[in-house]
C-alpha cells in the first residue's frame, strides 16, 4: 500500500474541508471495498479522510414514510435493525447476505453506495425502491447517482450522508452470487407499491439497469408467472470467468421470478 | 507391538497439538524473525513466454532501504545450480526424458506468468515492494502454449527447444498386445474422454522462507514451510548451493497444511539461503497469496481418453488409457511421476480387468510447474475408472453397482496387469457399509421430494482403490527415483523414564504429535503424556524422507515401532541382569519387564534409569543409555480401498448443484486416532467435491492465469458441504507393523467421480451424458439447454 | 508518525504507526501477537479475524489507524487465567483444527456468532462462516464445535 495521510473528521462538514484541501483525498467509510483497492495498490490517494465515527452518520430512523439510514451504518446493522425489518424487510435480508459476516460488521451502506460496486447489492435495492441519496450538498435520486463501473454522481469532495427509501409495499431481493468472490453475479431487488412495480438488477451489466418490460407485466400480475418468456438480452451484459454474459441474462430472469416470489 | 489392555490404539484421544495453535501461540515460519533480518520480495514474469532483453536493476538498488538487488545473472555467476527433479522417467524405447534447466532466478526466457527474475533485498517489506517496481526490464513477448491441448497442437510454440511436440516424456506400462487381444474379443468397447481440472494447492498459510548465515560456523540455516525439510537439505544442499550436509540446517516449523504444495523444493528457498550468505544477514521472505496463486506447484491437469472392453454379461476384458499429462514450464520434485508411476499403476482399480495398458505422453506448457497435489495420480486415475465403470453400466443397461461387484478383487495378494500387488482388501465390505450409511434403500423417496421441490436428483458412486506409501526403495530406485522412500525414527528415553520420539515425517495438520505419542505410549506400556514426538528440524532428527503419499504412519509409524522394538530388546538384556534371569526369559508386557512366569519384574522406569545410571548394570556386554534409531524401508505399497456415495440436488433453472449427501466407507487398515482419521477423511472430501464443482485453474490462450486470487478461484467454504457420514472397516496391511495403510488422501481420490457420477445421474433425464469437471453451474445449466436444444431437434 | 492508543487483549497500548499500516500489521508486527494470520489478501480468509469493540472483523482490511480508541480481542486473549474460551475447548473436543492456520479466525468469528445467536441451526453456523476459508477440516469438525459449543456441551 502506497504512503497517505490520515484525518479523522469530527463532523460532516470537517470531512468535506479536508477532502476538499488534500491533493487527492478520499473519505474512508468502513474500508471495506476501499482498503482492498489500496492493497492492489489500484488507487493511491494522497488522504484518507476517517468519517467513521461521525455519530450523526450512523443510524436508522423512520420520517413518515421514509426509511433513512445514515451512510456510516454498517450492514450488520441494517440487517438488524427492527426498523428495517418492520418496514423494508427485503432490505434487511439483502443486507442480512452481503459479503461475509467481518464484511458486514465494518462495511457501510455509504461506502458501498459511493464505491458502486457493478456487483455490490445495495445498488439494486436503491433503485428499486427509489431511493434518495443525500450528499453534504444535495440530494441524488438513485437512477442518477449511479453512473457507470465504480463511477457515480457524486463530486470528488463531495459525502454521502445518508439514504432514504420510500417504504414500499412489498420488496425482496434474489441474489445469485459468485463461488469465489461472493459479490453478485445477478442480483434482482423487485418492489411494488401499488401499481407502481420496480426491476432493478446488479451484478449483470456494468451498472445497476432496470428492466422495464418486467416491471410493466408485473404491475399488471405480481406474480412470479408474470415474467414467464420475458428474457433480458445478453449484449450489455458482463461476462467473464465466473460467467457468461448469456448466463447472466437467463440469471436475471430466474432471480427476478424468485424475488417475486419471496416479496 | 503390543497391542493388548487398555489400549490406546484406537482411542480418539484429543490432540496435543492443538493448545499452542488455539491460543495463536503456534509458531509458523512467518511468525519467526531473527536479528538483523532483511526483507526479500521477487520480480515475477508478467508474461506467460518472453525473452528478457534486458533488465536494469540500478534505481531499485539506490532506492530507500535496499541492501541488495540480484538477477539470474548473479545467481549464474556464483553457479548456483539449478532446481532439481527428483524422478527420472524413461521413454518408451528406453530413452531419458527432457530435463530441462530450472534456474533459481531466470535470466534469459521467462516460461510462465509469475516465473523469478529478480529479488529484493530490504530492511522492510515494504522498501523492497518499492524498489521492486523500479526494476526495468525489456520483455521481447512471445507466444505461448498454456493448455495440454494448446501444446501439443501442430505448430505450437516451443516450452523448451529440446523437447519437439512439447514432450518430456513418452512412457507407457502394461501388456498392449493383451489388451489388443482382448479388445478383437471384446462384445463392446466404451469409451471416455475426462479431463482432471488444474487445481491450486491453497494451504492457508502462504510459503515462507528464511535463509540465515553464520559466519563464525560457516553454517547456513533456511527455515522454511516444508512437509519435509530433509528433502529440501538434500535437494538444496547437494544440487543447488553445493554445500554439504553438515553445514546446511533446514527448520520446519508449524507449518500451515501442504496437501503436497510444500513438499517440492522451491526456488525462493534456494534464494534466500544464497542471499543470506551473500549478504551476511537472514533474509526472509513471505509469499502474498497472489504470488502463491503463480507459484506454488499446481495439481492435476490431464486430459484422458480411455477404453474399456466388456463382454455380454459386463465383465471387464481389457482397458486401455491414453494420459496427456501437464507438467507445467519446468520439472517440479516429484512432477514427473505422479501420472507415471503414481497414475499409471492405479489403472487396474479394484477389478479384475485381466489386461490394462496405460500410456502418459506428458508435455510442457507456459505455466506454474505442475506436481503432487493430494492424491497425486491416483485421483486421476480413479476418476478415468469409476467415470468409465457407470458409462459400461448405462451402455449395457447393467446397475452400476452390479457390473462393479461383478468385477471386484476378491482373492489376495492380487497381482495387477499394471505392476502392483495389492496384499489384502475386502471391497464388498465397504460398499455394503456404505450403502447402510447412505440409507440408499429409501433413495427413491428423497428423488420424489426433490421433484416436488421443483429439483433433480442423483446418486453417483466410486469404488476406488488407492496405493499409499509409495516403496519400496529398490523399485523405486529401478523405476527412476532419485531418492530413496524409507523413513527414519529416533525413540530416546530419558533417565526418569519419558520418552522423545524424533521422526523424519512432518506435521501439518495430521496430528502426528498425537498419533504417533499413542503409538508409543501404547507399545512401551507408559502414559500417553509421557511421549513428546518431535519432527520437521534436520538438526534434530537422524533423517527423514517427510509427509506425503498418505505415508506417515505406515511409513514413518512403523519406523517408530522398529525403534521402539529395538529399546525393549535393549531393556529385556538390562532387566535379565537386574532381575537375574536369562535374557530370553524376559517378557515386557503392559510397561514392565517380567521374568516369565513368575511375579518378579521391573517397570520401564526403573530399566530407564538404569541405563542412564548404570550403577548395577551388565557394562561388559550392555552400553548405557537407552536410545534407539531405526529406519523402516516397506516391502510393498498399501492399498486403501472403499466406497464413496454422493447424493446432489441439481436445480434445473440455475445449474446449482447442491451436495445433499457424502457417504464415505473405507478401508484405510488399523486406525490409531479414529477422531484424527475422520478428520483426514473430512478433509479430502472436501477437497476432492471442492474439485468436482468449484474448483479449476484457468489460463488463456497468451497464458494469463485468469484465476489468481481468491475473487475468481473458488475455495469450498462450509455452506457447500452437508455433515459427512464416514465409517470404516478394517482389513490390516499385511506387510507393516502397525497395520496402517494411510488416509490423508482418501477423501480427495475416491468421491470427485461419485460426485460427477451423481451429478450425471440426475441430469440423465434430460438425457445428458457427460460433463466436465467442476461442474459449475453454469456448465450444469448449459449441458440442460444443450440436452434439451438436442431432444427438440 | 501519528500515535494510537487503544487496549488489546485488556492491555493498555500506545504506539506511533504510518497511517499505511494495516491493524493486522499492527498486531503481528508491532505487538508480536503472531496468533493473528494472514492468509489473503483479498479479505476474503478470514485468518485474521479479531474482535473490534466487539464485533469481528478483517484485521487486514482495517487501518490500524481505525483501532484507535478501540478495545481489540486477539486470539491471544481469548482464554483467560490459563481456562480455554468454551470454544477454543469446543474446538479442541471435536477436533475443529488441523493445521492451525485458520483457526484464529474460525474461533472469533464463531464466538462472535454466538453472541449474536446462541443457538443457531447447522445451516445458520455454515452460513455465518462463509468469510473463513478452511483447507484442512472440510468444515465438519468446526460446525460440529460450533454447535457444541451452543448446545454448553463443551466442558
Amino acid at each position: 500500500m502506497k504512503e497517505f495521510h490520515f484525518h479523522r473528521a469530527s463532523s460532516v462538514a470537517d470531512a468535506v474541508a479536508a477532502v476538499k484541501g488534500a491533493s487527492a483525498g478520499k473519505f474512508l467509510a468502513g474500508g471495506q471495498s476501499l482498503l482492498p483497492v489500496l492493497k492492489l495498490e489500484m488507487a493511491e490517494p494522497s488522504d484518507l479522510v476517517s468519517i467513521s465515527r461521525i455519530k450523526e452518520l450512523r443510524g436508522v430512523c423512520v420520517d413518515g414514510n421514509k426509511l433513512l439510514i445514515g451512510a456510516v451504518t454498517t450492514h450488520a446493522e441494517v440487517a438488524a435493525s427492527s426498523e428495517v425489518k418492520k418496514h423494508i424487510p427485503g432490505l434487511a435480508a439483502l443486507a442480512e447476505h452481503i459479503g461475509d459476516a467481518q464484511v458486514r460488521n465494518r462495511g457501510t451502506i455509504g461506502g458501498s453506495v459511493a464505491h458502486a460496486d457493478p456487483a455490490a447489492d445495495y445498488p439494486a435495492a436503491l433503485v428499486a425502491l427509489g431511493a434518495t441519496i443525500k450528499t453534504d450538498r444535495r440530494a441524488i435520486a438513485a437512477e442518477d447517482f449511479f453512473t457507470g463501473l465504480f463511477e457515480t454522481a457524486l463530486e470528488p469532495d463531495e459525502l454521502v450522508v445518508a439514504v432514504h427509501f420510500p417504504i414500499p409495499e412489498k420488496s425482496a431481493y434474489a441474489k445469485f452470487a459468485s463461488h469465489a468472490s461472493k459479490y453478485a453475479l445477478c442480483g434482482v431487488m423487485v418492489s411494488k407499491t401499488g401499481s407502481d412495480v420496480r426491476v432493478a438488477v446488479t451484478g449483470a451489466g456494468q451498472k445497476v439497469f432496470r428492466v422495464p418490460e418486467m416491471e410493466k407485466a408485473l404491475a399488471a400480475r405480481f406474480e412470479p408467472s408474470a415474467l414467464d418468456g420475458i428474457s433480458i438480452s445478453a449484449d450489455d451484459l458482463l461476462s467473464d470467468g465466473q460467467a457468461s454474459a448469456e448466463y447472466r441474462a437467463h440469471l436475471v430472469t430466474v432471480m427476478a421470478k424468485r424475488a417475486v416470489a419471496a416479496a | 507391538m503390543t497391542t493388548e489392555s487398555k489400549s490406546l490404539i484406537g482411542a480418539p484421544i484429543a490432540r496435543k497439538e492443538d493448545r499452542r495453535f488455539l491460543t495463536g501461540t503456534g509458531r509458523y515460519t512467518d511468525d519467526l524473525n531473527r536479528l538483523h533480518q532483511t526483507h526479500a520480495v521477487f520480480l515475477r514474469s508478467p508474461h506467460a513466454h518472453a525473452k528478457i532483453v534486458s533488465i536494469n536493476t540500478s534505481a531499485a538498488a539506490a532506492a530507500p532501504g535496499v541492501v541488495a538487488v540480484y538477477t539470474g545473472a548473479d545467481i549464474a555467476a556464483d553457479k548456483v545450480g539449478g532446481i532439481p527433479c527428483g524422478w527420472l522417467v524413461k521413454n518408451k524405447d528406453g530413452s531419458n526424458m527432457v530435463e530441462p534447466p530450472h534456474p533459481a532466478l531466470v535470466a534469459d526466457v521467462v516460461r510462465h506468468v509469475g516465473d523469478q527474475v529478480a529479488v529484493v533485498i530490504a530492511e522492510t517489506k515494504a522498501q523492497a515492494k518499492a524498489a521492486l517496481n523500479l526494476i526495468e526490464v525489456e520483455y521481447d513477448v512471445l507466444p505461448a502454449a498454456a493448455t495440454v491441448r494448446d501444446a501439443v497442437a501442430e505448430g505450437a510454440p516451443l516450452v523448451w527447444e529440446q523437447a519437439p511436440g512439447n514432450t518430456c516424456f513418452d512412457w507407457h506400462l502394461g501388456d498392449l498386445a493383451a489388451v489388443e487381444a482382448a479388445f478383437a474379443k471384446a462384445h463392446k468397447i466404451v469409451e471416455i474422454e475426462v479431463t482432471n481440472n488444474r487445481l491450486i494447492p491453497n494451504a492457508m498459510e502462504p510459503r515462507a522462507a528464511i535463509g540465515e548465515y553464520d559466519a563464525a560456523g560457516d553454517m547456513l540455516t533456511l527455515y522454511t514451510t516444508s512437509q519435509n525439510p530433509h528433502l529440501i537439505r538434500l535437494l538444496l544442499g547437494a544440487f543447488v548451493l553445493g554445500v554439504p550436509e553438515h553445514k546446511l540446517r533446514v527448520v520446519a516449523p508449524d507449518v500451515g497444511g501442504g496437501f503436497g504444495s510444500k513438499i517440492f523444493h522451491y526456488a525462493e528457498e534456494a534464494v534466500v539461503v544464497w542471499a543470506a550468505r551473500k549478504i551476511g544477514r537472514p533474509v526472509k521472505w513471505t509469499a502474498e497469496r497472489s504470488e502463491s496463486f503463480m507459484s506454488d506447484a499446481h495439481g492435476r491437469d490431464t486430459v484422458m481418453t480411455a477404453k474399456l472392453a466388456v463382454d455380454r454379461e459386463g465383465n471387464f476384458l481389457g482397458f486401455r488409457v491414453h494420459n496427456t499429462a501437464n507438467m507445467g514450464a519446468y520439472l517440479s520434485t516429484f512432477a514427473t511421476a505422479v501420472p507415471t508411476y503414481l497414475s499409471g499403476t492405479l489403472m487396474a482399480g479394484v477389478y479384475k480387468t485381466p489386461a490394462v495398458y496405460v500410456e502418459v505422453r506428458a508435455v510442457f506448457t507456459h505455466t506454474v510447474p505442475v506436481d503432487a497435489y493430494r492424491g497425486a495420480g491416483r485421483p486421476e486415475a480413479t476418476y478415468v475408472i469409476e467415470r468409465i465403470v457407470d458409462k459400461a453400466a448405462r451402455e449395457l443397461g447393467m446397475d452400476r453397482l452390479e457390473i462393479r461387484k461383478k468385477n471386484f478383487i476378491r482373492t489376495f495378494p492380487y497381482k495387477t496387469p499394471v505392476a502392483l500387488e495389492y496384499d489384502t482388501g475386502d471391497y464388498d465390505a465397504t460398499l455394503a457399509m456404505a450403502l447402510e450409511k447412505a440409507d440408499v434403500k429409501n433413495y427413491p423417496s428423497r428423488v420424489e421430494a426433490s421433484k416436488k421441490r421443483g429439483k433433480l436428483r442423483g446418486i453417483g458412486y466410486s469404488t476406488y482403490l488407492e496405493a499409499c506409501g509409495i516403496a519400496p526403495s529398490a523399485l523405486v530406485g529401478a523405476l527412476g527415483a532419485r531418492a530413496g522412500l524409507y523413513e527414519a525414527a529416533n525413540v530416546r528415553v530419558h533417565p526418569t523414564g519419558s520418552v522423545s520420539v524424533f521422526t523424519g515425517t512432518h506435521s501439518h495438520g495430521q496430528g502426528h504429535e498425537t498419533t504417533f505419542a499413542q503409538l508409543v505410549a501404547q507399545q512401551l506400556g507408559i502414559p500417553f503424556d509421557k511421549v513428546e514426538v518431535v519432527h520437521g528440524d534436520s538438526d534434530k532428527i537422524p533423517f527423514g524422507m517427510g509427509t506425503y503419499g498418505s505415508r506417515s504412519l505406515s511409513v514413518g509409524g512403523s519406523a517408530i515401532v522398529k525403534a521402539v522394538d529395538k529399546i525393549i530388546a535393549k531393556g529385556k538384556k538390562i532387566a535379565a541382569h537386574l532381575l537375574e534371569a536369562g535374557e530370553a526369559d524376559i517378557e515386557f508386557k503392559d510397561g514392565k519387564f517380567v521374568v516369565a512366569g513368575t511375579d518378579k519384574s521391573k517397570a520401564f522406569g526403573e530399566i530407564a534409569f538404569a541405563a542412564y545410571v548404570p550403577h548395577n548394570y551388565p557394562i561388559d556386554t550392555v552400553e548405557p543409555g537407552l536410545d534407539e534409531s531405526a529406519f523402516y524401508d516397506p516391502k510393498n505399497f498399501t492399498y486403501p480401498a472403499g466406497t464413496h456415495v454422493v447424493e446432489v440436488e441439481v436445480d434445473p433453472d440455475t445449474g446449482v448443484v447442491t451436495v445433499e449427501s457424502v457417504v464415505a466407507a473405507d478401508d484405510v487398515g488399523v486406525i490409531i486416532n479414529p477422531m484424527i482419521v475422520d478428520g483426514q477423511m473430512h478433509g479430502g472430501l472436501a477437497q476432492g467435491i471442492g474439485q468436482a464443482l468449484f474448483e479449476e485453474c484457468v489460463y488463456d490462450e497468451s497464458g494469463q492465469l485468469l484465476t489468481g486470487s481468491y475473487m475468481t478461484y473458488s475455495m469450498p467454504r462450509a455452506a457447500d458441504f452437508p455433515m459427512f457420514k464416514v465409517g470404516n472397516h478394517v482389513t490390516a496391511c499385511t506387510h507393516n507393523p502397525i497395520g496402517a495403510k494411510g488416509v490423508g488422501e482418501v477423501g480427495a481420490i475416491g468421491v470427485p467421480p461419485a460426485t460427477i457420477n451423481a451429478v450425471l445421474d440426475a441430469l440423465a433425464p434430460l438425457g445428458v451424458t457427460d460433463i466436465q469437471m467442476p461442474a459449475t453451474p453454469e456448465k450444469v445449466w448449459r449441458a440442460i439447454v444443450a440436452a434439451k436444444g438436442s431432444k427438440a431437434q | 508518525m501519528p500515535a494510537i492508543s487503544l487496549k488489546v487483549n485488556q492491555r493498555a497500548v500506545t504506539a506511533e504507526v504510518e497511517p499505511r499500516t494495516l491493524l493486522v500489521e499492527f498486531l503481528r508486527e508491532h505487538l508480536s501477537l503472531t496468533g493473528v494470520h494472514v492468509g489473503c489478501d483479498t479479505s476474503q480468509c478470514g485468518a485474521c479475524t479479531v474482535f473490534v469493540d466487539g464485533v469481528s472483523v478483517k484485521s487486514c482490511t482495517m487501518l490500524a489507524m481505525e483501532a484507535d480508541g478501540a478495545e481489540v480481542t486477539t486470539i491471544e486473549g481469548l482464554a483467560q487465567g490459563g481456562k480455554l474460551h468454551p470454544m477454543q475447548q469446543a474446538f479442541h473436543e471435536h477436533h475443529g483444527l488441523q493445521c492451525g492456520f485458520c483457526t484464529p479466525g474460525m474461533v472469533i468469528s464463531s464466538a462472535d456468532l454466538l453472541k449474536r445467536n446462541p443457538r443457531p441451526t447447522e445451516g445458520q453456523v455454515r452460513e455465518w462462516l462463509e468469510g473463513n476459508i478452511c483447507r484442512c477440516t472440510g468444515y465438519h469438525n468446526i460446525v460440529k464445535a460450533v454447535l457444541a459449543c451452543a448446545e454448553g456441551s463443551a466442558k
